[in-house]
């Protein structure tokens, strides 16, 4: 489908796709964390653009963060502190972990990207009190847009926000449901492709051209494709290689619990709500991040539910190294499955694109085995 | 060259403080028998109104510390790897989760906890360990959510954690099934206020010069504070040992022998290289007089009103040193470095810590800036010793040293 070059681009590309937003005069407000309001951003009349490390060796970032730090981390400070981000007018720093915590107050000390905003959200997402400071935070944020931008954000413009990701939401949640139905039909990398292009591009165009797509969809033939079917977990799935290693070993992924997937784009805001308690109620009863607390047990029948859903075959946990909060889930998570009889298999992954061909052969040995 | 000086008399206070530790720890063991509920409470957590309700505070982190200094900590790290958990994670979580479950360690293992209570205010891992802990027991978790203050403590974060504070009270008092009695809690509070201006006292005593103790003695005495936050027996000891170190800086007794330098340590304390560094620095007749991490526990003084605690607590848990904004910390260390007037700052690197090390690169250049004092950064871990290389730290704090020499020389 020729849309899918569009996504591509936009992700291949991040600073040309930021360059021409710019040239239309909008300001482009950076972010690193699903937890990120892209709505109000949006309604503030900005563009929401989510930031990826490029890869880059580590030369500049070494000065400031130790080497014990996760690859996303040091990679986007790294571009920052290069110059690579230089398209940014502002950047918003949702509370997260420890490492995000930290990154946040590096780069309000050593770069001045215009706007900083820290949005520390509640950790714990399962009381009536934070749900009240949740609220708090975002109307606090949409303040300080408002401030720095010298606008008001009307309760329409948000809501006209919220209805333009509800349906980049709903066109994204359709092409999933496509391809848990007809596995293999849509590949990995594409897939990967539409979610982060879609949290980069211009957000009108990305919801047109998902919309085409669904469209499309419908008259595409779906041979069957024979394929073990495969459930993701993790945090940032920044490896295109990975889907198609999956691939090439004979599996498809179905379904996954990825900030880069399911749980950006799963779940809408309610459109009946009051906007700010609407985006504030989507962040507490979503798929969680690992670094909130929504009960004891609430990622591991998340993925549970996953993969009954899917029907999948198995697990593959990729594991950015040094990410904590997912490492410290991963025994309890392959111990839920292992009870209902789900195999498992983690992958340390991180930007350095190193062992390729160990990662290929694990995947293989894993595929087989299901 | 050194020559070899006599040793300075050792204080006396530690005999105390250990026999208190051992009364505390056989008393927490002995909780079942005697009808006591046991909380596991992180560092940094509010343990006064535990105190108050007749809850005996376990803390998983002393523990740790414990189970570092004992140099147990290689064999359960690699304990809770077999387990399935990474060996970037925490050494305190991971010597914790293996001791649960092979009861081993210094005093095989903590009493089993009949509630946890999380404070996420030092690092969100606490709040990984705790739900794991709390699955492993299957006991209620109180999560007291104190929002990181990067620039300041906003109308919301103080809204958010004053309303937990009542919530926390809610749910000990649903758990143990009996109301708070306030007059307790106030006095609880007064203690714990007393307790932790006396041990601000104890640190700053090192300002002196030679200074009577060193942070090698804070990291051991720190203990009290952690534990017996709230209690008469707290404010007892260290009024004692106040009145020792005093005593000590009037005989001009200085711990290390001939001080010359006088030097900053940042960070956790590696556990298992006490005595090892501590003498790398004797040597050079360096003293390391203070560090940012064993003022944690007096640091939020300022927040808090003795005389209605539990109001003023919501502030003094969520500003503490490590929920802060890293600009903020590196104001702090400069404000120790004119305090205690030292010569060069040291900070452990620690693989284990991650809110307390990331930012420290950056704090390093503001240091260097603005007071010209040599800073030598070691990367370590407080309690897993496999990744400590004694010859090539040995090696840099000798180049270290040479440096502060050459510096101090010329002031």
């Amino acid at each position: 489908m020729k849309e899918i070059v569009r996504f591509h681009e936009a992700v291949n590309q991040p600073r040309e796709t930021a360059g021409r937003i710019r040239q239309t005069g909008q300001k482009i407000i950076g972010y690193l964390c699903s937890y990120a309001p892209e709505e109000l951003i949006h309604a503030a009349g900005c563009h929401p653009l989510r930031l990826f490390s490029s890869g880059h060796d580590i030369l500049l970032a070494e000065n400031h963060l130790q080497s014990y730090c996760c690859s996303l981390v040091r990679g986007v400070l790294e571009d920052s502190l290069a110059g690579r981000l230089d398209f940014l007018d502002g950047t918003v720093f949702p509370h997260t972990c420890d490492s995000m915590q930290r990154l946040s107050d590096i780069w309000r000390i050593n770069r001045r990207h215009g706007f900083f905003a820290d949005l520390v959200l509640p950790v714990k997402l399962t009381t009536p009190g934070s749900a009240v400071y949740l609220e708090a935070v975002l109307s606090r944020f949409k303040a300080d847009l408002e401030a720095a931008l010298g606008t008001s954000i009307t309760d329409a413009d948000l809501e006209n926000s919220i209805c333009l990701f509800n349906q980049i939401r709903t066109h994204l949640s359709a092409i999933h449901e496509f391809r848990v139905r007809y596995p293999g039909r849509i590949r990995g990398s594409d897939m990967n492709a539409l979610v982060k292009g879609a949290m980069i591009m211009v957000r009108e165009d990305a919801a047109t051209l998902l919309s085409g797509m669904v469209v499309s969809l419908q008259q595409l033939p779906v041979p069957d494709l024979p394929a073990k079917r495969l459930v993701l977990a993790g945090s940032v799935c920044d490896s295109p290689d990975l889907f198609d290693a999956i691939e090439a070993a004979g599996g498809t992924v179905v379904g996954d619990d990825l900030c880069t997937g399911q749980r950006w784009f799963d779940s809408l805001v309610s459109e009946d709500r009051p906007p700010l308690a609407a985006l504030a109620d989507r962040y507490r009863t979503r798929a969680t991040c690992p670094a909130k607390h929504a009960g004891l047990t609430s990622r591991a029948d998340h993925l549970l539910s996953l993969v009954d859903r899917t029907r999948a075959d198995g697990v593959i946990f990729p594991m950015l190294k040094f990410c904590d909060p997912h490492a410290f889930d991963h025994p309890y998570l392959k111990e839920c499955l292992e009870a209902r009889g789900i195999r498992s298999m983690a992958l340390e992954i991180d930007d350095s694109r190193q062992n390729q061909g160990q990662l290929a052969t694990r995947i293989e040995t894993f595929i087989q085995m299901l | 060259m050194p020559d070899n000086p006599v040793a300075p008399p050792k204080i006396k206070a530690a005999k105390k403080m250990r026999d208190l530790m051992t009364t505390y720890y056989l008393e927490a063991l002995g909780a079942p028998e005697n009808n006591r509920l046991v909380a596991w409470i992180t560092s940094g957590g509010p343990v006064e109104p535990l105190v108050a309700m007749d809850i005996i505070p376990v803390y998983p982190e002393n523990h740790g510390a414990m189970i570092g200094s004992a140099k147990m900590g290689e064999d359960l790290c690699a304990k809770a790897e077999d387990m399935g958990y990474s060996g970037d994670l925490c050494s305190y979580a991971r010597s914790d989760i293996a001791c649960a479950v092979v009861k081993g360690g210094p005093i095989g293992g903590l009493p089993r906890p009949d509630m946890l209570i999380c404070c996420n205010n030092i690092c969100g891992t606490v709040l990984k360990w705790y739900e794991i802990q709390a699955r492993f027991f299957q006991v209620p978790l109180f999560i007291f959510d104190t929002p990181v203050c990067h620039t300041g403590y906003s109308s919301e974060i103080a809204a958010y954690v004053t309303a937990q504070v009542h919530e926390y009270v809610a749910f000990l008092e649903q758990v143990t099934g009996k109301k708070m009695d306030p007059d307790k809690m106030n006095e609880v509070g007064r203690l714990s206020y007393e307790g932790q201006r006396l041990w601000q006292q104890v640190l700053n005593t090192t300002a002196h010069k030679p200074s009577p103790m060193s942070a090698f003695d804070a990291f051991f005495f720190l203990a009290l504070i952690v534990t017996l936050r709230g209690t008469q027996i707290a404010v007892d000891f260290y009024k004692d040992l106040i009145d020792e170190l005093a005593q000590r800086v009037k005989d001009g007794i200085g711990v290390v022998p001939n001080e010359t330098f006088r030097l900053l340590w940042d960070n956790l304390p590696v556990w298992h290289r006490l005595k090892w560094l501590s003498d790398r620095f004797s040597a050079h007749q360096a003293c390391l007089v203070a560090d940012t991490y064993t003022s944690a526990w007096c640091g939020a003084l300022k927040y808090i009103d003795e005389n209605n605690f539990l109001d003023s607590m919501a502030e003094a848990y969520t500003r503490i040193y490590l929920n802060i904004g890293v600009d903020q910390m590196a104001e702090e260390v400069l404000e120790m470095v004119r305090f205690y007037d030292v010569d060069g700052l040291v900070m452990h690197s620690n693989r284990s810590c991650k809110p307390y090390s990331f930012g420290q690169m950056d704090i390093m250049q503001i240091v260097r800036e603005k007071t010209g004092i040599p800073v030598l950064m070691i990367e370590a871990d407080m309690v897993d010793p496999r990744s400590f290389s004694e010859s090539q730290i040995e090696t840099r704090i000798e180049a270290f040293m040479e440096i502060v020499r050459l510096k101090a020389g010329r002031k």
